[in-house]
Parts: structure tokens; sequence; C-alpha cells
């Protein structure tokens, strides 16, 4: 009996200690640009792993008080609510035809928002600036907002539709017979019991844009309209030299969506899992 | 009846007599006004850039004003013999190898592991999750801190583990550039592979493994008879992921390396990006694009066709049967 949960016992530490080996993996290079930041340059070199000796907190205080860095979180924010909202309201209205009603084509349409899901930015990425161009939307927030708003409606329509079709379709028979007409039932019933999907759908919107790159890479040249990564990687070129103070900013620059992740684990795990996996 | 709700809902069901009527009055408006938003967006932002880059890798084009001069299909024949683009193939076929060889597998390991009653286990489950949810701009520039020669974490750790300068040069060798590449990628990925792996585990009924060990079979056995043929949905889905993610990976190595030292760890997409907001080759860079489309489409095509095809209700190839 004793062997027995004796070996039992020392499996489960050899377990134990490969899962904090892994949770290390993860957690070392965060920390290390948390502390980083607090370090100068000398420090880095001659004391890597340990606390910061002195705490140095200037590079920190330097990027929250520099304009940029709020006006890229700005920035990142803004666009971020405005394509959740766009392509959550679009494809949800979208979503609840292809599940609600019947018409000549409705499979063919649907299947030209399905096959979107095989179209990556890096392919339309050309065109696009071309097209942005010939629109006049560079240096302009809807540049972004609106193709991001675009690329994330075949995601969001699949996820809206199968869960409207598991709606019982008592429930609308009812409301249509208690005289609600469509734009009223959609919005004053569907909405509100779908809001798992609609969640979903945000999550993955809201994470796609915030930590979307390349799109604003092209259309903003005017720093004034810079998002969180677009800053960060400028501040990387600008102080290549200057490690401590680059591990301060991409630390300020990380806390946002860590801070959101604490706050919010479930959610984003659910939501980035199943809604990816749908895709 | 309450079991009706367990009943997946039809499509359209016929409604009843006097709400047909009242529907039928203007469904078209209805199916217009909600349908319209989205197809223009869709229309104008998705397919017509797609039309575009078609239509322009036929030509000699720098992006300014409509493509005039046609060169047919001479782009994709300079593309065959342009070294860095075979070379783009070649760096993606080594990730996918890495990723299916070393990151699947590990990924699967960990989430067996959390499977476990381990004390802390959903700390983990969170921590292990956490890099997914940086972007891969904030991760490339961490990295590149840490790959620095001097002030960088990696050069203490190799040394701190007796294993001197191993890889002082990290991404500044072409040799090794890849490799370090690879573990970043690994880095940010694993996590969400071990979450999925993880979920469809604690999907497999407990009942199957209690008969199995009744039977005498061993922890190995009941690994290899029960638990990875019942994950074969999730195993396709992670390697799916893995290889359209590999495909179109950007932002990671444009951040990360700029595609150097050399060219030497240039992907599809970065080198589309070099000829085309670089140099202004933009029909010969639209042609790239339209490699990258095409062998993500054709990759996903077929492997949904074949591999995914039992899995997947209502995936692409799918949805036109079910009509």
């Amino acid at each position: 009996m004793t062997h027995a949960t004796g070996a039992r016992r020392a499996r489960h530490g050899a377990l134990q200690l490969l899962s904090i080996l892994v949770a290390a993996v993860v957690v070392v290079p965060i920390v290390f640009g948390i502390l980083g930041g607090f370090k100068d340059n000398g420090q880095l070199f001659t004391n890597p792993f340990g606390l910061p000796d002195p705490w140095i907190p200037g590079n920190y205080v330097d990027a929250l008080r520099s304009s940029a860095f709020w006006q890229q979180a700005t920035n990142s924010l803004v666009i971020a609510i405005a394509s959740t909202v766009l392509v959550v309201g679009v494809g949800a209205m979208a979503a609840y035809i292809f599940a609600r009603y019947a018409f000549p084509g409705r499979e063919v349409l649907f299947t030209l928002f399905a096959i979107g899901l095989m179209f990556p930015f890096a392919v339309a990425i050309l065109p696009l600036f071309v097209l942005l161009r010939e629109m006049n939307l560079l240096n302009n927030p809807l540049g972004v907002v609106l193709p991001q708003a675009a690329f994330g409606l075949p995601i969001t329509i699949i996820i809206l539709r199968s869960f409207f079709r598991g709606i019982p379709a008592e429930v609308e028979e009812s409301a249509v017979l208690d005289g609600c007409g469509p734009f009223r039932f959609f919005w004053r019933i569907l909405l509100p019991m779908s809001r798992p999907a609609l969640g979903t759908v945000a999550v993955l919107a809201v994470v796609g844009s915030w930590n979307n790159y390349l799109l604003p890479l092209i259309v903003f040249n005017d720093s004034r309209w810079w998002t969180l990564p677009l800053g960060v990687q400028q501040f990387q070129s600008q102080y290549s030299a200057d490690t401590a103070r680059i591990l301060a900013y991409v630390t300020l620059a990380m806390l946002p969506s860590l801070v959101c992740y604490a706050f919010a684990e479930r959610q984003l795990i659910s939501g980035l899992t199943s809604g990816i996996s749908k895709g | 009846m309450l079991t009706d709700e367990r009943r997946p809902a039809p499509a359209a069901p016929p409604p009843p007599v006097e709400a047909t009527r009242r529907r039928r009055r203007r469904p078209w408006l209805t199916i217009v006004a909600f349908l319209s938003p989205a197809l223009v967006l869709f229309l104008l932002l998705v397919l017509t850039p797609i039309v575009v880059a078609a239509y322009g890798s036929f030509f000699n084009w720098n992006g300014f004003g409509a493509p005039t001069a046609f060169v047919g299909l001479e782009n994709f024949h300079r593309l065959l013999v342009d070294e860095i683009f075979v070379g783009d193939l070649r760096r993606a076929l080594l990730l996918v190898v890495l990723s299916l060889g070393i990151q699947v597998p590990m990924s699967l390991a960990l989430a067996m592991l959390l499977n476990q009653p381990l004390r802390g286990r959903r700390v983990y489950r969170m921590l292990f999750f956490t890099p997914f949810v940086l972007s891969e701009v904030v991760t490339a520039v961490l990295f590149t801190m840490i790959f620095s020669p001097n002030q960088g974490l990696a050069n203490h750790i190799t040394r701190l583990i007796g294993l001197g300068d191993l890889g002082a040069t990290w991404l500044a060798d072409p040799d090794t550039v890849m490799y370090s590449l690879f573990l970043v990628i690994s880095w940010k990925y694993f996590g969400f592979h071990t979450i999925l792996f993880l979920a469809g585990r604690q999907g497999i009924p407990q009942e199957l493994h209690d008969a199995a060990a009744i039977d005498g079979a061993g922890p190995w056995q009941a690994f290899r008879r029960i638990t990875l043929p019942l994950l074969g949905p999730t195993i396709r889905l992670s390697v799916f992921l893995s290889v359209l993610g590999t495909i179109q990976l950007f932002d990671m190595v444009w951040v990360l390396t700029g595609g150097g030292p050399i060219r030497s760890s240039e992907t599809l997409a970065v080198t589309m990006f070099q000829e085309g907001f670089k140099r202004f080759h933009v029909g010969y860079a639209s042609a790239i694009s339209m490699m990258i489309f095409l062998i993500s489409l054709t990759f996903g095509l077929l492997y949904q066709r074949f591999v995914l095809r039992r899995d997947l209700e209502g995936a692409i190839t799918t949805i036109g049967d079910r009509r």
C-alpha cells in the first residue's frame, strides 16, 4: 500500500516538475520583458535573471508620459471597437437571413462567404492598397476598419448562422403571431438570445483587430493613426541599441492583452479556440 | 413538447398559415435589407482585391494607374526560376515539417499532462495559453531583445546550462535563423494547440478508459488504442491550422528578421511584400499573392475533401451538397 502511494507520489512529482518547466518557458520571456524595463542596459548584461538592482522606473515613466503611447493605445482601441461593432452587426444580419429565409441562390451566396475563409489578408493586401488609395482611405481609420470587418465576415456569419439555426422555430412563429416584424424580432428577440455566440465572434474580432499589423502598416503612413503593433515596431527600430527602453515599451504594449486575459480568461480561451476551429 | 428543442431546427420551417401570409408580404425587402450591407462589404473589399490580384498577375505593373503591359504567364514563369521564391517554398516546407514533427506532438503530450489530476492544473492551462493572446508583433519584438547578442536572455541561458555560445548568433546567421524563428512560433502557438487537444481529450467519455482499465490495459495502451484514435478529428484540425498558418506567415518574420539575413528567412508573404511595397513590382508581387492563394486553397480543399471530410459538418466542400 505504502509502496503504491509512494510510486504515485513520485509520478505526481515528476509531472508537476514538467509542468513547472513548461510554465517557466512561457513565463520567463514575459517576466524578462517586465523586469528588463526596470533595468538599464548595463544591468541587463551583468544581471539578466535577477530582480533589478536598483529599480529604474525611468523607461516606463518616459513611455507613459509620451503622447505617442496613449495615442497608439487609443487608436488601437477605437479601431478594434469600430471593426467589431461593424462586423458583428452586419454579419448577424446576414446570418439571420441565411439561417431563416429560403430563397433561390441562398446556398451559393453562403458558400461564397464561406470560401472567404481561405482568403488571408496577405493575398489581398496589394490590390487592397491600390483600392484604398483610389477610395482615398489611406491614412484614414476607415481604411483599416472596413477591410477588417469585411475579412471577418465569413467566420462571423458561419458561427452565427449555425447558432441562429439552433433557436427553435417556434420562438419566431409565436413572435410573428404576436405581430412582431422581422426587424423587431431580430433586434429584440434573436440577438438577446444569442449572447454566447455574439460573444465568441466579438472576441475573435477584437483580438484580430487589436493584433493586426499588416493592414495598418500599409494604410497608415501618418504616425497620428498608428496602432500599438505599429508603434512598438517603430519604437524598436528607433531605439534599436537601447534594449531596456524597448522592453519597457513592449511591456506596456502587451499589458492590455494580459490584463484582459487575466479578467476574462474563460471567455477568451473558449472564444478563440471555438471560433478558430470552426474556421 | 420540451424534447422539440433538442432537435436541430430546420432551415426554414413552414410557419403557420397566418404567419406565412404576414411574412410573404415583403420577404424580398427583408432579405435585401439584411443581406446587402454584408454583401457590399464583402464584394468590394474581399472579392474585388482577389480578382484584381489575379488580373494584375498577368501584367508588368507598378501599381499606379491601370495595368496595361500584358505579359501573359511571364510573372509565373519567372517565379518558378526565382531562387528566393523557390527558397520560400522550401522554408515553408521546413517549418511545416518542424511543426508537425515537434510542435504538434509536444502540444499533444502537454494536453495529456494537463488532463492528469494535477495540483494547479488550471493555472498551468492559463499560463500555457498566454502567448497566444499576445500579438505576433509584440512577441517578435520581445524575442528580438531576447536573442540580442549581449543584453539578450537566450545566450545567458545557453551559457548557464553549459552550452556555451551555442547559438550566439540566433537570428543573425542564415543557418540558424529558421530554427530560432521556429522556436518563437512554437512559443506563441503551442498553448493554442494544447488547449484544442485538451478539449478533445475531455470530450472522450471516461467510461471508455474505465472499461479499458478493467480489461487490463496499461496507460500507454489506453492512449494508443483509445485516446489517439478518438482524438483524430482534433489532430487533423491542428495539423490543418498549422500548415495554413505557416503558408501565410508574415508579421512574426517581418518584425523578427525582416526576411534576413541576406533573405534567408523570407516567407512567401514577406517576398510578396518586398516586391510589391518596396520595389513596386506589383504585377510580380500579385503573382506571388496568387500562388499563396492557390497553395492555401488547394491544400484547404484537398485536406477537407480527403482528410477532414468525416470530421467537419458544414465544411466548405460539403456546403454545396447540402441543398
